[in-house]
């Protein structure tokens, strides 16, 4: 788990990985840039590439301990599948590990596995009986929706908050907003998501229950999955309006979370930055206070905001599992659930697999943001 | 006290009572102590059996049982007052294992460096590249659905900040002349690190750990709300949110102990913050860059 008002532990390929090494020192500098020059490709392509290797490196990680996690646990997956009398019967038992491969050496189970995944065989569900990657593809967009409104809402919100506080530092508004941004990481996901269920649902009737749309109107066409982008593609305004209304309360609670996260990070961002010498030379020269805000604050403490997005869009993830379960979404956190309690083995090696590889990716964004917005990252 | 002079801050000690007496630490260490002394005192406090199911069926709250009663008769306020001798002793024990595991191990790789350096950091990365309840409840659900399981799991899953900040901070120190000269005066490895590097470490590591007390009740108590923690008669409050969702038009079954988590979680976390400001402003930035 990582801590939760801490400094961000960097994430697998850990964003921050790169910044903490120092930049080049005094007369090096230039020196040192000139050097990486002169060897050919430009820094950002040498960064990407090397980040890309990294993440894919990271990735087969990744298969490998799920595979190992789900394999070298004492979980017994013939039990968990079977039904008690087909468990009496040795042959059955025989033929059903055999039709699952695991009769095979753990070493070529894995390799069989790994030959999968590259075919994008992700293997049969044992539940539903369908392949893993066919169940993924219609539970993830529901999940990406879900996740993806939570963290606009919470970068949005959260770095708002966080640089009122900051400007507002030692007043009541920041006091205030501290406080609320610590009850905003301490309540409990899943509580929060049925108080909320049950309050704008149950009692006041303000939203819609569980779901994605109201079943009288129907899905939209399916293109991205996401069914507020499909009801937009569709030009089916009816249907946008309630997706959007089926996606408000799951997505607010969801960010309740990482906008605490956020604001605190914001505000420490935006101090360290606030007492620097070109703000306050910016200040100092008559520049009007949004601009500097603006131009000066916000560009340079954007970096660690960016870093700890990329960590909350995890903790985004984990939280869908918590939530999705109270509001009957149905993404790839309810199927993780499902699949674990069921030791359905296949479907969790892909759910982990999936999400670890959608937290990787996140963080390579982040990793090239951060080259982007910060030139220094690029050279090192 | 933020707005002194760094100069004028001297030692841990002198700075404590300081921290103590700021509103959010006081708020948090009375919320901590009155719900340790409810986890010792349940039998003491707690009006009924938490287990007997002697009770009226989903009472709503009101004098005879202030938190009402859930499905099954047994009333809601002596199951949450219990409920704090599982999850408090639990999640003490969880992040007391999490440092030892995580410190030890990240100081090894921190202190000899070259392979085990490389072995365990990337074990930590490994563990980082996934989001936490998703790899917990990998791990609790192929271990078979019981507490001491989901302990296992969060344990999984938490050491591997305690070892990243550990090896940052051991790395900060290993060069030094202190060091090096308790090796040159022939230090063991083993004693070198207790005697010398230990205490420039335990700082950061104990402010981490006081944050971390409320993540690992969180995920502790998101995996028993998954049924994948607590059996059932236990009052855990995870469980008995859980139990809530079944009768969620009896609102209090649910409310009560989601709220106990709450406070608690809010306890420790305005402890931490409090701490980790009152220690050093830049203790938080000294973990980070260090640790990476």
């Amino acid at each position: 788990m990582s801590d939760t008002t801490g400094p961000p532990p960097s994430g697998g390929a850990g964003p921050s990985s790169t910044r903490k090494e120092p930049p080049p020192s005094g007369g090096a500098g230039p020196l040192a840039t000139r050097k990486i020059r002169r060897r050919g490709a430009h820094p950002l392509a040498r960064f990407l590439v090397r980040r890309v290797l990294l993440a894919v490196l990271m990735a087969w990680g990744i298969t490998l301990v799920t595979f190992v996690l789900t394999n070298l646990v004492p979980g017994d997956p013939v039990a968990a599948n079977l039904g008690q009398r087909a468990l009496g019967d040795p042959a059955i038992v025989a033929q059903w590990r055999a039709e699952h491969g695991l009769d095979q050496p753990l070493w070529r189970q894995y390799l069989l596995h790994l030959q999968g995944l590259l075919q994008g065989d992700l293997g049969t569900s044992q539940q539903s009986h369908r392949p893993v990657s066919q169940d993924l593809a219609e539970f993830v967009p529901a999940t990406l929706e879900l996740a993806g409104a939570a963290i606009l809402v919470s970068l949005v919100l959260g770095v708002a908050f966080g640089v009122v506080a900051a400007l507002r530092r030692d007043r009541l508004s920041d006091h205030a907003l501290r406080v609320l941004s610590l009850i905003g990481i301490s309540v409990p996901t899943f509580w929060l998501a049925l108080m909320a269920f049950y309050l704008f649902f149950y009692r006041l009737q303000l939203t819609p229950g569980s779901g994605r749309v109201d079943a009288a109107l129907g899905l939209a066409p399916a293109v991205t999955g996401m069914q507020t982008v499909d009801a937009l593609l569709a030009g089916r305004w009816d249907i946008f309006s309630s997706a959007v209304a089926h996606l408000v309360t799951p997505a607010l609670v969801l960010a309740l979370y990482t906008i605490g996260l956020l604001t605190r990070f914001t505000r420490s961002a935006v101090l360290e930055v606030l007492g620097q010498d070109y703000v306050r030379a910016a200040r100092a020269k008559g520049l009007p206070g949004r601009v500097v805000l603006f131009r000066y604050v916000l560009r340079s403490a954007l970096v660690p905001i960016i870093t700890v997005a990329g960590l909350a869009f995890g903790s985004l993830l984990s939280g869908t599992v918590l939530v999705e379960a109270i509001f009957a979404w149905p993404g790839i956190g309810q199927y993780a659930y499902k699949s674990a309690t069921t030791l359905d083995l296949p479907a969790v090696m892909g759910v982990g697999l999936v999400v670890g590889v959608v937290y990787l990716v996140i963080n390579l964004v982040v990793d090239v943001l951060y080259g982007v917005i910060d030139p220094r990252v690029r050279l090192h | 006290m933020r707005r002194r002079d760094p100069l004028a801050r001297k030692g841990l000690l002198r700075r404590l009572p300081e921290a103590w007496r700021q509103p959010l630490a006081v708020v948090g260490a009375v919320l901590a102590v009155a719900w340790l002394v409810i986890a010792l005192a349940a039998p003491v406090l707690a009006p009924h059996d938490p287990l007997a199911q002697d009770l009226p069926r989903l009472a709503p709250p009101g004098p005879d049982h202030w938190f009402g009663t859930d499905q099954l008769g047994r009333d809601i306020l002596s199951r949450v007052m219990y409920g704090a001798r599982v999850s408090i002793p639990l999640t003490l024990l969880l992040v007391a294992l999490s440092v030892l595991i995580g410190g030890l191990l990240g100081a090894c790789a921190g202190y000899f460096g070259r392979w085990a350096d490389e072995t365990i950091m990337r074990v930590a990365d490994l563990v980082f590249a996934f989001p936490t309840v998703i790899l917990a409840m990998v791990v609790a659900a192929a271990l078979g659905p019981s507490l001491a399981n989901a302990v296992l799991a969060v344990l999984v899953v938490a050491w591997p900040s305690y070892a990243r900040v550990t090896r940052g901070l051991v790395l900060g120190v290993r060069e030094r002349e202190f060091v090096l000269s308790g090796r040159l005066l022939g230090f063991s490895a083993w004693r070198s690190l207790r005697v010398d590097v230990l205490p420039n470490v335990t700082g950061p590591v104990l402010v981490l750990a006081t944050l971390d007390i409320g993540t690992a009740l969180l995920l502790l108590s998101g995996l028993s709300f998954l049924g994948l923690g607590a059996k059932p008669p236990s009052p855990e409050w995870g469980a008995m949110v859980a139990s809530g969702v079944e009768v969620f038009d009896s609102w209090w079954v649910a409310t009560f102990p989601g709220l106990a988590i709450l406070t608690v979680v809010l306890a420790f976390n305005f402890l931490g913050d409090t701490l980790r400001d009152a220690l050093d402003p830049r203790t938080a930035r000294a973990i980070k860059e260090r640790a990476l």
